[in-house]
């Protein structure tokens, strides 16, 4: 049963804390699932994903390792093909490209090279994003990358309820899925403080399906597409511009693969004018796929040009002022909207 | 096959106590002396650089305390024409190749004046993703012993980088093409929440080397006699063309990772009392009391010596603060392509519209 995050139950948690309880769920249920990463043990994830579990799993199941990506994603890759369900850590996303190969050439492929006989059930977790001052290998987001890559799934959730939901779903998913978290959408204590991370959480079991799409504000004038952080951001100004009687509708994407096409093509079709909202880079990327999506359907849906708010091609700069003038900003994207409804 | 580890004895030449077990070697008590000033220095540095970022003035530092010893024994004995690769925690290491050590906090702060480092350095800039530089070092001294260079290059890497591909290759391909590089690993025994153990089954690190066919040593990061004396030894063989080799420094990590890390999560009080008795400057003082090299006064005298020197550098660092955004988009390529131009223009009239 799919729920959204709004329905059922009072209980209210942050993203790390609704992602590790998924988590731990799905591992009391099913004894082939291991928790495995840099930091994941003691440390429980530098940005919380996996606190408490090494407590309550031990260390057979809940295993830090040496900082050897390629070896633990290769190996996770190995083990799943074996009949157990890995969820490996990859402690930044940034760190991606040591270990590129076991992603994409193994991963990724192993189940089309075998004809579909052989599955990799695994959820390769991985923090993204910046806003934080960490620097140009600490602060990407690369979900375009991860997408524009034949074989793995592809999620983001932006906020507890769906943070669990879709743990739930890649962990039984039996294709390698990407979970990517915003160190921004978590409710970590030293970071920037951000009431929409934390939120009601269902207690039970319970997925978000994987390739589906969320109406987060439903609106008339403008579409405004969006993920991640982006969503939080985008509420906050979809609010603002109420006032100025500008009505949006928020879409969180919340998978990339697959992509929930239809949801962006109703909103499109209604509303004739189209805000991407994307923290990854500008070129050769989500906004741009949506633009294709759009214009392969019906280059007429669009009344107004389509604006995108995203990375410029830089690397993301450490230094705090920089980076705010690179990244998707309130004010970024209201301008954006205003001009697009104007 | 023994205990291969036994094959790596660790070098010490002055104690914890201050105790010479072997000589001086090539130090001598005036450097001691200097060195001893020095490491003070550094440290106050160190200290107040965690300070800054808890006041909100710098983003993320790294801090060296405790790894002095290591850093200077590794650069102090090198010449002019050397090299450094270093890592994000090697300010001190840096500052000895003529890096302001305020670099350090421009790091943190993001601003393009830490690429600015003094070309007479002969140093790379701090690199973050773990053991890429190890690569790095194996291509500056190739590209020395091509141009037919008597230079040594020195890497260096934490103990847990030792566990990267990266690492491994590296270290091959230095041995394959005879580079002239000292592999200069400063094992602080943790890699932020991992210990040593759990990194890997060898005892040491040093013994690693023999996989490769190098030779491999270990010494007492803490001890910066016996850190000086081997690397200056090995940096002459090396540009005798007789490397590459792999160093091993024993030291602690007597602070937290970084500012963004909480030890006590993962690490007892007890350990690091342990390893604040062989702090790297303290048994030089002890040395330095018990020879009548410096007297309780003259310590004094450092101390605010230290203070003074903080604040002096600090101007420095604080006088340079702004940064110009257009620098984002120049620096990218060698030369601005039309498609970049294109975004830098739309961004310039939208700080301009927008303020943003
Ligand atoms: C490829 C890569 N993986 C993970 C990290 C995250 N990380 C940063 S520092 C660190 C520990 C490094 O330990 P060590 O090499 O022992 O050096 P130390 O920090 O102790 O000086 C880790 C895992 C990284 N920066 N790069």
């Amino acid at each position: 049963m799919a729920l959204t995050a709004t329905e059922a139950g009072t209980r209210k948690l942050s993203t790390a804390k609704a992602m590790v309880e998924g988590i731990a769920q799905e591992m009391e249920r099913d004894p082939s699932i291991f928790v495995m990463g840099e930091d994941v043990g003691a440390y429980g994830g530098i940005f919380s994903s996996t606190t408490g579990l090494l407590e309550r799993f031990g260390k057979d199941r809940v295993i830090d390792t040496p900082i050897s990506e390629t070896a633990f994603l290769g190996l996770a890759t190995g083990a799943a093909t074996e009949g157990m369900r890995p969820i490996v850590e990859l402690m930044f996303v940034d760190f991606f490209g040591v270990a590129m190969d076991q992603i994409y050439n193994h991963m990724a492929k192993i189940h089309f090279e075998s004809g579909g006989n052989v599955k990799v059930p695994l959820v390769l977790m991985t923090a993204v994003g910046g806003g934080y001052s960490d620097g140009a290998q600490h602060s990407q987001c690369l979900w375009g990358t991860f997408a524009h890559l034949p074989g793995m799934k592809v999620v983001v959730p932006s906020n507890p309820a769906d943070a669990k939901g879709l743990m739930i779903a890649a962990i039984r998913d039996d294709n390698p899925v990407i979970y990517m978290f915003h160190k921004g959408v978590m409710g970590l204590p030293w970071m920037a403080k951000n009431p929409r991370a934390i939120g009601t959480v269902p207690e039970g079991d319970y997925q978000v399906p994987i390739g589906s799409a969320s109406v987060v504000r439903a609106g008339k004038d403008v579409t405004i597409v969006t993920l991640s952080l982006s969503v939080h951001h985008c509420l906050d100004v979809a609010e603002e511009l109420a006032q100025e009687g500008i009505s949006c509708e928020v879409i969180d994407l919340r998978s990339l693969v697959p992509l929930d096409r239809r949801t962006v093509l109703e909103s499109v079709g209604k509303t004739g004018r189209m805000v991407v909202v994307d923290e990854d880079y500008q070129s050769f990327g989500l906004s741009g796929e949506l633009a294709a999506i759009v214009a392969e359907t019906d280059p007429g849906m669009l009344r107004r040009p389509l604006a995108r708010v995203a990375v410029p091609d830089v690397p993301i700069p450490y230094s705090r002022p920089l980076e705010q003038a690179v990244l998707p900003t309130h004010s970024r994207i209201a301008a954006a909207i205003r001009k697009t409804v104007a | 096959m023994g205990d291969v580890s036994e094959l790596f004895p660790l070098i010490v030449r002055m104690d914890e106590d201050g105790e010479l077990v072997g000589d001086l070697g090539l130090v001598t008590k005036q450097d001691l002396v200097d060195v001893y000033r020095e490491m003070r220095l550094l440290r106050a540095f160190d200290e107040r650089a965690w300070n800054l970022q808890r006041q909100g003035v710098i983003g993320t530092y790294a801090p060296f305390k405790g790894q002095e010893a290591a850093q200077l024994g590794a650069t102090k004995p090198l010449d002019d024409s050397d090299w450094l690769v270093p890592t994000y925690r090697d300010w001190a290491a840096g500052y000895v190749r003529g890096v302001p050590v305020t670099h350090g906090l421009f790091f943190s702060k993001g601003h393009p004046r830490v690429g600015d480092v003094p070309k007479s350095a002969n140093v790379l800039p701090a690199q973050v993703v773990i053991g890429a530089q190890t690569l790095h070092g194996v291509g500056v001294a190739w590209a020395a012993k091509l141009k037919h260079e008597r230079t040594a290059t020195v890497v260096t890497f934490g103990d847990g980088s030792t566990s990267q591909g990266d690492f491994h290759e590296a270290m091959n391909f230095a041995s394959v093409f005879s580079v002239p590089l000292i592999f200069f690993c400063e094992n602080n025994q943790w890699a932020i929440s991992v210990p040593i153990e759990r990194q890997m089954r060898a005892k040491t690190i040093a013994q690693r080397a023999l996989a490769y066919d190098m030779e491999g040593y270990r010494v007492d990061g803490n001890d910066y006699v016996a850190v000086y004396n081997l690397i200056a030894e090995l940096a002459g063989r090396v540009r005798n063309g007789e490397g590459p080799f792999l160093v091993e420094a024993v030291t602690y990590r007597l602070g937290a990772h970084t500012t963004a890390d909480d030890p006590s999560k993962y690490r007892v009080e007890a350990e690091e009392e342990r390893w604040a008795r062989r702090d790297p400057i303290s048994r030089i003082e002890k040395f330095l009391l018990r020879e009548s090299l410096i007297d309780e006064e003259q310590i004094q005298a450092v101390d605010v010596a230290a203070k003074a020197w903080v604040e002096e550098v600090l101007a420095d660092f604080k006088a340079e603060l702004s940064i110009s955004s257009s620098v984002l988009f120049q620096s990218v390529y060698a030369e601005m392509p039309q498609s970049l131009a294109n975004q830098f223009d739309q961004y310039m009239k939208r700080v301009k519209e927008v303020g943003a």
